[in-house]
């Protein structure tokens, strides 16, 4: 008698993997939060962001995943952030320039400091990882259509 | 002096990479190692003698930190690389749909 | 800041918020994809015209984007020839979005296109108006990775072939101009471009300012198509969609190779003699090469593919001459290989359209049936083949004299009889195309839709109106603006550092 074949990776991996996307993507959310303090910032984080949602579909498989986050909300992710930021540069036209800081900028090294760079960087976290994870399902679960000569 | 003598040998070896392999992916590679190696040169150039890593931080001084204006533009070069990568991997792989083969010296309908 | 300089930043912001907007809201509301798609470099072409005009009034005008002063900041520059291009590249990108919004009615996913057009016309406008050499890259990689994925928009084998030679040659290209990049910056520790033309004024580090030169020579070259470095034209532009490749032939190699080229080696580098001659050589070969590889050719769109690569030659002939004649017929040829290449291009895909085919010798007698397709197409290849009163024989005539009065006649012998290669080659395209008879499967051939043939006649209109931008009025304020910024060669940095 055989099984029907489950979807993901063994039991071990699931149970562990319950535990560390959370993990990781709250690793990545710390990074594009404290851009402006310590190294890291929009792209760093979107990058482990994505990672974590990747990590999630390799362990569980692709149809769990996409009940939860529908390819269409992934587009309008990173339409989104990319507006956002537009908006945020546009903004700055109300304090004179194009792109300028129009925000209180406070004590250095708070986290409520710095003007409008922690939101261009949430901004641009949001297009990130969007785009990773476009750009991993577009490649793997591509159909490859064999057409011979 | 040896720092750029290597970078140069990463260069090359990612240039012959692209020359001499036939296969797509092992072009793309080649083209991936090039990069890399430009980015690498990029930093070096702006390293000062003694210096630290250019993050501010309450007791650290400016005048000790390499430069960090290369740091951001190799950032946002890294970025564009891996755009570039990702199209030309998909690429690749609807080729391969298409032509039945990863090698380039068969897909040369578009001659003359 | 200069007065009214908020006009700079607009070029980048306006096609950016429609290529954005387009693909967040493009599936869901019908229309919007066509409406964004000409309204943004509708008004594109206005501001440019506006731009034309300030700066004939006034001097430059410099943006500091977040208000940080150069030579800290990045700053947008809008001098004269960036005001010169900025009208030739909307001009054209204005006609081509009409044409593909009946064009692309065959092709799947046309919010796609236009979000992608849009972003390679955001790349092409960043490049113009870019006061710092590290922006001006940043702003190539966006038009130039949008115009790979747009070569492979139909997703047959011929367009992917040829969009992935494409995009690796592109890409070895932008690191050649990276690793310049990395270069100039070790010698001059900044990246705003009047300030590298400063320092790099004063000292003159022979050795490896000629290394960083040849690097960029390389780089740019291969994105303008410049004989050695055009391998990757003739396969890319035939296999695009048509309104692409009127793009990518005659307002993409423009922007991103001749303006950047230029406005590096006569602004930040300074013009040597060497320089000038290597310019020059390469420029003839790309002429005769271009032409010669043009005659065996059935396929429609791989002649004019070829014969482009022979205009640029012209274009490059008359940059590197230098002086203030050579270089007014330089870009006067610019200005119109742009209209009429992208005429043609798109006369291309009309006959494509219609009849289902690009070979020549399928075609033949579709004088009668498609008359608007061959009038614009009559008018353009006149132009292109240097004959008078179209606007392609003013250029032409200005290269040739300029090059003999400075003492160069066998260039110019060279640029004679390229000319004359050029009018047999379209008269092939006219005898093939439209004269003769009609054959049996031509019997079902109609025009085109509309759109495409307003774009047409309109482009059609400014071919035969491009001789009058020599008429001393109209000169000064377009074209001797343009050519004055070559003459003042490495005083470019005085003047914008001033404004500030």
């Amino acid at each position: 008698m055989s099984k029907k074949p489950q979807p993901g990776m063994t039991l071990i991996v699931k149970t562990v993997t319950r535990l560390t996307a959370w993990l990781i993507l709250l690793y990545g959310i710390t990074i594009v939060l404290h851009g402006h303090i310590s190294p890291g910032g929009g792209f760093a984080g979107g990058v482990i962001i994505a990672l974590s949602l990747i990590h999630l579909m390799l362990a569980y498989g692709k149809d769990m995943v996409f009940r939860r986050l529908s390819k269409g909300m992934v587009e309008l992710w990173e339409s989104a952030g990319a507006l956002l930021f537009l908006a945020i540069s546009l903004l700055g036209l109300t304090a004179g320039h194009f792109f300028r800081n129009f925000l209180p900028e406070g004590e250095p090294f708070n986290l409520f400091s710095a003007g409008t760079i922690p939101l261009s960087n949430i901004a641009i976290s949001f297009k990130v990882w969007a785009g990773l994870f476009a750009i991993f399902v577009a490649l793997v679960f591509l159909r490859i259509v064999d057409e011979k000569k | 002096m040896v720092i750029y003598l290597l970078t140069l040998i990463l260069f090359c070896v990612g240039i012959y990479g692209l020359l001499s392999k036939r296969n797509m992916i092992k072009m793309i590679m080649g083209l991936i190692i090039v990069e890399n190696a430009v980015n690498l040169f990029f930093i070096l150039v702006g390293y000062r003698r003694n210096g630290r890593a250019p993050i501010l931080s309450p007791d650290a001084l400016i005048t000790q930190m390499v430069d960090p204006i290369p740091q951001a533009l190799v950032l946002t070069a890294i970025v564009i690389g891996l755009a570039t990568t990702a199209l030309l991997i998909a690429l690749a792989m609807r080729l391969y749909g298409k032509y039945g083969t990863y090698d380039i010296a068969k897909i040369r309908e578009l001659r003359g | 800041m200069s007065d009214g300089a908020i006009l700079v930043p607009c070029f980048v912001v306006i096609p950016m918020a429609g290529a954005f907007v387009n693909s967040l809201l493009g599936k869901k509301i019908k229309g919007l994809p066509d409406l964004l798609g000409s309204l943004a470099p509708l008004v594109l072409l206005g501001l440019s015209l506006l731009a034309v005009k300030t700066v004939h009034s006034g001097a430059a005008l410099v943006y500091p984007v977040g208000s940080w002063n150069p030579p800290v900041g990045i700053a947008m520059v809008l001098d004269g020839l960036t005001s010169f291009m900025l009208v030739t590249v909307n001009m054209v990108a204005f006609a081509i979005a009409v044409y593909a919004r009946d064009y692309m009615e065959r092709y799947t996913s046309k919010e796609m296109f236009y979000t992608l057009f849009l972003l390679m016309l955001v790349g092409m406008n960043g490049v113009i108006v870019a006061g710092d050499l590290f922006n001006l890259f940043v702003f190539v990689e966006i038009s130039a990775v949008a115009s790979y994925a747009l070569v492979a928009f139909g997703t047959e084998r011929h367009e992917l072939e040829a969009a992935f030679k494409y995009a690796m040659m592109g890409t070895v290209g932008s690191l050649f101009i990276l690793l310049g990049i990395a270069l100039l910056y070790s010698v001059t520790s900044t990246l705003n471009m009047a300030d590298m033309g400063l320092v790099l004024a004063e000292q003159r580090d022979g050795n490896l300012i000629l290394m960083v030169s040849v690097l960029f020579l390389m780089g740019f070259g291969l994105k303008g198509a410049l004989v050695p470095f055009h391998a990757w034209l003739p396969d890319a532009h035939p296999s695009a969609p048509a309104p692409i490749s009127a793009m990518l032939s005659g307002v993409l190699i423009k922007s991103l190779g001749i303006y950047a080229l230029s406005r590096i080696f006569f602004n930040v580098i300074g013009l040597t003699p060497m320089m000038s001659s290597i310019l020059m050589f390469l420029g003839t070969l790309s002429m005769v090469v271009g032409a010669l590889l043009a005659m065996g050719q059935r396929d429609l769109k791989r002649l004019l593919a070829y014969s482009s690569i022979s205009q640029v030659g012209y274009v490059f002939l008359g940059i590197g001459l230098g002086t203030p004649l050579g270089v007014l017929g330089g870009l006067l040829h610019l200005f119109n290989h742009a209209v009429f290449k992208s005429l043609l291009f798109l006369n291309a895909g009309a006959l494509e359209y219609a009849t289902g085919t690009r070979d020549l010798h399928m075609m033949g007698g579709l004088r009668k049936k498609m008359p608007v397709t061959n009038m614009t197409s009559f008018v353009a290849s006149m132009s292109i083949a240097g004959m008078p009163p179209f606007s392609g024989f003013w250029s032409k005539l200005i290269i040739i004299i300029a090059a003999v009065q400075a003492g160069h006649p066998g260039y110019a012998l060279w640029a004679v009889m390229v000319s004359v290669l050029t009018l047999a080659l379209f008269m092939k395209f006219m005898k093939f195309a439209f004269t003769g008879e009609l054959r049996q499967d031509g019997l079902k051939v109609q025009e085109v839709p509309g759109f495409m043939r307003v774009a047409m006649v309109g482009l059609a209109l400014i071919c035969l109106a491009g001789g009058t931008l020599l008429i001393p009025g109209l000169r000064e304020i377009f074209l001797n603006q343009a050519a004055a910024i070559f003459a003042e060669g490495s005083n470019y940095a005085n003047v914008i550092l001033r404004m500030n």
